[in-house]
């Protein structure tokens, strides 16, 4: 119990009268690395966002530092606290610079000053080799460089779980490489990370746990290297098969 | 035609009107901006009953013509004992009028944003106030802008309906004028008048859509 960061049991949740999430139960350890791989529509993203209640998950339980998710606006304020969310499209605020994406969570959710939240934001933008972009808009950068300033934005309120759908699946190939990078360079700051990807080489590299969902239900997992060289169910070696002939 | 005469006494005359046309045009429109924005939050952010009532007022103000309005405001509401003089009443009906355009370009602007900014918002934490105030508005004041510049260039026109009800602003002005002197040339003369001022309303709106894009921001040829 004291190692699990976050527990879930028996989530269902869906969109309309489809159900998406049939039932999953999923745990994380303070500071493990967890894949979620699986084909599109297999509910991978509505986990993820279930997680800090972006979606309303139907039924289920949520647990995050012991303190169970509920829809009561105050819980929701310190969970999102603790979890970062990186999303497949950024997301970043165009209207405002790099910096002061990244600074104003930090303003707004831990009352800092606008100086103090921006050096901040400074230091972790140097760390990620931003540094430079921090006066630029987003719409003015590449795409490889909006996916690591909204990874910036969700490390600034230095959250306990880091969140991340598809945060490759949006880039070009050549893109990919330099947002792979600043994971690999995340994933060493001792931060559990849950990361919806389909980037087999960082599955085996950086994580210490695979996930396989299809059709709502956890259908494996275990070990990172052990389900990507020596996968038990056969829907899971079908898909990674497949995956890899693609690459 | 003599020239003189048309620069020193005709042209004086009219443009003494320009104020009085300025004064109706600014107070109906910040009447429109404050009435149009309060019914925009209803229909955005009400209950159901307060969502009905802002598009009723909407639907009938845009749906019935800005002279009728004008008209029940000036010579109707003394019937139950509201008198307002002639320059009142035009604020108040061109505002109202005014209001039920404003409300939509303010609510299609908040509309228009995205809903990944609102998630994105709520995923770092914001409370409903501040991803409105800080990453909603923001972006949807800048969508709005062009749409309500033109409304106010539209506004400067309207307000020549307030000559029918006897307001001595330029165009009731040019109408003294023409019975006055008999010369129909001076309609064009306000005519000319009205587009020295709308124009550079038009450029002052390309200025600020320029000054406050988002940078990097391209907008979709339309």
């Amino acid at each position: 119990m004291s190692g699990e960061l976050l527990q879930i049991s028996g989530l269902r949740a869906g969109y309309g009268r489809i159900e998406v999430l049939r039932g999953i139960n999923l745990s994380v350890k303070k500071g493990e690395k967890v894949v979620i791989l699986g084909p599109s529509g297999s509910g991978k993203s509505t986990l993820l966002k279930c997680i800090p209640y972006l979606v309303r998950p139907w039924s289920g339980e949520i647990r995050i530092n012991g303190l169970v998710v509920n829809p009561d606006p105050a819980t929701l304020r310190r969970i999102r606290a603790s979890t970062g969310f990186v999303f497949q499209q950024y997301n970043l605020f165009p209207h405002m610079t790099v910096i002061r994406n990244v600074a104003l969570p930090l303003e707004l959710g831990k009352g800092m000053s606008r100086r103090e939240a921006e050096k901040i934001a400074q230091s972790i933008l140097d760390v990620l080799g931003l540094g430079e972009l921090a006066e630029k808009f987003p719409l003015e950068l590449s795409g490889g460089q909006q996916q690591r300033a909204a990874i910036a934005r969700a490390l600034a309120i230095d959250p306990k779980l880091l969140l991340l759908d598809e945060p490759t699946s949006a880039l070009d190939p050549e893109l990919r490489y330099e947002v792979v990078e600043t994971l690999y360079q995340v994933a060493k700051q001792g931060r559990a990370m849950l990361i919806v990807t389909h980037e087999l080489d960082f599955a085996e590299a950086a994580a210490d746990r695979v996930v396989f969902i299809d059709e709502g239900l956890i259908v494996e997992e275990g070990d990172a290297k052990e389900v990507l060289e020596r996968p038990k169910k056969e829907r899971t070696e079908k898909f990674l098969r497949r995956l890899r002939s693609r690459l | 035609m003599d020239i003189s005469r048309f620069l020193f006494q005709i042209l004086p005359y009219l443009m003494e009107g320009i104020p009085v046309t300025m004064q109706l045009t600014l107070l109906s429109f910040s009447l429109g901006l404050a009435l149009g924005s309060v019914l925009a939050a209803a229909r955005v952010f009400g209950s159901k009953p307060l969502s009905v009532f802002s598009r009723s007022y909407i639907e009938f103000f845009r749906g019935t013509p800005l002279l009728v309005q004008i008209f029940f405001i000036y010579f109707g509401l003394p019937a139950v004992g509201i008198r307002l003089d002639a320059f009142t009443a035009s604020v108040i009906a061109i505002g109202f009028n005014s209001a039920a355009y404003q409300a939509e370009i303010l609510r299609s602007a908040i509309k228009s944003i995205p809903e990944e900014q609102y998630l994105a918002a709520e995923s770092l934490g914001m409370t409903t106030v501040q991803t409105y105030r800080f990453i909603i508005f923001p972006q949807a004041i800048r969508v709005a802008t062009p749409a309500l510049v033109n409304e106010f260039v539209a506004l400067i026109k309207y307000t020549s309906l307030a000559s029918i009800i006897g307001v001595a602003e330029l165009f009731r002005r040019t109408e003294y004028m023409v019975s006055y002197t008999f010369m129909p040339e001076i309609y064009l003369l306000a005519a000319a008048i009205y587009l020295a001022i709308c124009l550079p309303t038009s450029q002052f709106s390309k200025m600020l859509e320029t000054r406050y894009a988002i940078p990097g921001y391209k907008r979709a040829l339309v």
